[in-house]
């Protein structure tokens, strides 16, 4: 009998124990157990390791936007699923699903608000609703934005979050990248600013988009950016990835991103930008001084 | 040479056939038999000739005006399918073609420069996929780098300068997923010629003449018209992506394509493109001359349609074709 085959029991670590759920929430990064309402107070970013956490696009208002201020826009518009898709489920089951799910018609949030007293339309993605992912409704809504904010003269900001285009539009939802930058054109020649903030994650036709349009272009630590996913570039080279490959560390050291801005600090950064960059904004749209 | 002007000849001794090909192949492999042995014999076999040959074309109409979603995917990346350099061989003369992005590299899946087609100067553009195993390697399978698509704008930027019209032809997989596409920024260079062929004022005509492959394509697709041959596709992902993301199963390829609707024949009923040019019965691989014509014959008139279009009027036109696209419930 060997010295070596006795088992040990291995230690109850109290890990698991019974907590009534949704009063803690775990870190995903750091597995720090955080109290939820503090977790939510702070946008979800982890009081230990910093790790931002996806918020939704209604909180991610609440961020933003000065309280009170927000008015939404477009929230009736809703997919009519053009090529009656059907893949292991129907995509019109799936969209009933996601909006059960989020509370959402679709997975994008627009609307107008101020900024510290700027006026701004504002488009911000929902993860939670299909993975963000962009089809003619979400492309509809970010060029309704972008066309209102050349009408009344304010500056446009994206957020997004997104996994790419939505593939049960087909080519429908290719078009809307081609749709969105050629709003943004015109935006441009109105010198209007294009601010886009990228959170984690960003990736496929949003990211080959609009996205990276932004007069200036924003990102939140350590999100995942691509255009390729890191899945789809593992497969194709057989190799693994090194360590932080297409995170918004990677993409600013490679030129692709003006700031890298923790969410605290976002909406002041935001604001400052649209000051330098407001020769276009008329007095109506400003910040009165008076106020910030 | 990559621009072989005897790839005609090459297509005829190609042995690649696809599956519901196969009857086709055997049919008209009979027929050769059969008009050999009449040729040495003194015996009249023309009325069976004839026979067989009614049979085949009877064959062949049937088949290929039959054919499913994903046949038509595989029509669309034939290998001997006639690529961007072919149809620019055939349709134009004095090409001269421009390399490099002037920022890092030449970009070599995708090929342009200035030429003059039915006497009208063109700048015309293409994603050239590389026809043997060197030329393949060559132009990354068609697979551009940012390089590529940048080489591309410069290109379009200087037709624009000179009042050219732009012609680009559209033949890729997709976009190249690799650490470097990514380090030099892919999804900037599609989302910068997005935006910056919204603003060109030349008119525009973009084809797809084989596989449309997403982004990848799309980056060279914002035209005044869009045209497809045929047997051409335009997807916003392979059917074989789209399988194993939805179906979590790479054999659900042909139903993924047929969901997908991403056949010229779907997309000119979605009202994404403007019109189909017709191809040879069994597709271009089989009469590249005649496909070229045919390509040729469209671009003309469209070409001239938009010549007579202002500047302002022709900026202005691109960007509301795009403005309309996608349906929505309100």
């Amino acid at each position: 009998m060997s010295w070596f085959s006795r088992v040990k029991a291995p230690l109850e670590t109290g890990s698991k124990r019974a907590v009534p759920e949704g009063v803690f929430i775990k870190c995903e990064d750091c597995g720090e157990m955080l109290y939820s309402v503090d977790f939510d107070n702070v946008f979800r970013v982890c009081s230990k390791c910093g790790k931002h956490h996806v918020i939704s696009a209604y909180r991610r208002i609440d961020l933003l936007i000065d309280e009170g201020t927000f008015a939404e826009k477009d929230q009736n518009l809703s997919s009519t699923d053009p090529l009656k898709f059907r893949d292991t489920m129907k995509y019109r089951d799936r969209l009933k699903s996601a909006e059960r799910v989020s509370g959402m018609k679709e997975a994008l949030v627009s609307g107008s608000g101020k900024m510290n007293g700027w006026e701004v339309e504002i488009c911000v993605f929902e993860f939670g609703f299909l993975g963000g992912s962009m089809g003619s409704v979400v492309g509809e809504k970010i060029t309704r934005g972008v066309e209102r904010a050349i009408e009344k003269k304010c500056p446009v900001i994206t957020v997004s979050c997104s996994g790419g285009a939505r593939m049960q539009e087909g080519t429908y939802s290719l078009m809307q990248m081609a749709k969105t930058s050629a709003a943004l054109s015109m935006l441009s020649e109105a010198g209007l600013p294009f601010i886009s903030v990228l959170t984690h994650p960003t990736a496929g036709g949003v990211t080959a988009s609009f996205v990276m349009l932004g007069d200036v272009i924003i990102a939140e630590p350590e999100a995942l950016i691509c255009f390729a996913g890191p899945r789809v570039i593992e497969q194709t080279l057989r190799q693994k990835l090194p360590e932080g490959f297409q995170r918004s560390e990677f993409l600013m050291e490679h030129g692709f991103l003006d700031a890298i801005v923790p969410r605290d600090e976002l909406k002041r950064t935001i604001t400052s930008l649209i000051r330098h960059m407001s020769a276009a904004i008329p007095e109506e749209n400003r910040s009165n001084p008076r106020e910030t | 040479m990559v621009n072989d002007k005897s790839f005609v000849k090459m297509f005829r001794m190609a042995a690649s056939f696809l599956d519901f090909e196969k009857k086709i192949m055997e049919l008209e492999k009979k027929l050769e038999e059969l008009r050999a042995v009449s040729k040495g014999e003194e015996a009249d076999f023309s009325s069976e000739i004839r026979k067989m040959h009614k049979k085949v074309n009877q064959l062949r109409l049937e088949t290929y005006s039959n054919l499913n979603r994903w046949q038509k995917t595989q029509l669309a990346r034939h290998p001997s399918r006639p690529y961007a350099f072919d149809y620019i061989d055939e349709m134009t003369a004095d090409f001269v073609e421009l390399h490099g992005d002037r920022r890092f590299g030449d970009g070599t899946s995708i090929i342009g420069g200035f030429a003059t087609m039915d006497d009208q100067p063109v700048m015309i553009i293409g994603q050239q996929k590389g026809r043997d195993t060197k030329e393949k390697m060559y132009r990354n399978f068609g697979m551009a780098h940012p390089e590529g698509y940048r080489k591309s704008l410069r290109l379009m930027q200087l037709a624009n300068k000179f009042r050219t019209p732009i012609i680009t032809l559209l033949d890729t997989p997709g976009a190249y997923p690799g650490i470097g596409a990514e380090e030099r920024g892919q999804a900037e260079a599609v989302a910068r010629n997005l935006y910056e062929m919204a603003c060109l004022s030349v008119p525009i005509v973009c084809v797809v003449i084989g596989e449309g492959g997403s982004g990848g394509a799309l980056a060279m697709g914002v035209g005044n018209r869009v045209l497809m041959m045929e047997f051409a596709v335009y997807s916003v992902i392979s059917p074989e992506g789209c399988a194993a993301i939805l179906w979590k199963d790479q054999a659900k390829t042909v139903e993924a394509a047929e969901a997908l609707s991403l056949t010229a024949q779907d997309l000119l009923a979605q009202g994404i493109i403007d019109e189909i040019v017709r191809e040879p019965i069994g597709g271009a691989h089989r009469n590249p001359m005649r496909a070229s014509h045919m390509l040729r014959r469209a671009l003309r008139r469209n070409l001239k349609e938009l010549t007579a279009m202002s500047p302002e009027e022709l900026v202005a036109h691109r960007r509301d074709k795009f403005r309309k696209i996608g349906p929505y419930n309100e």
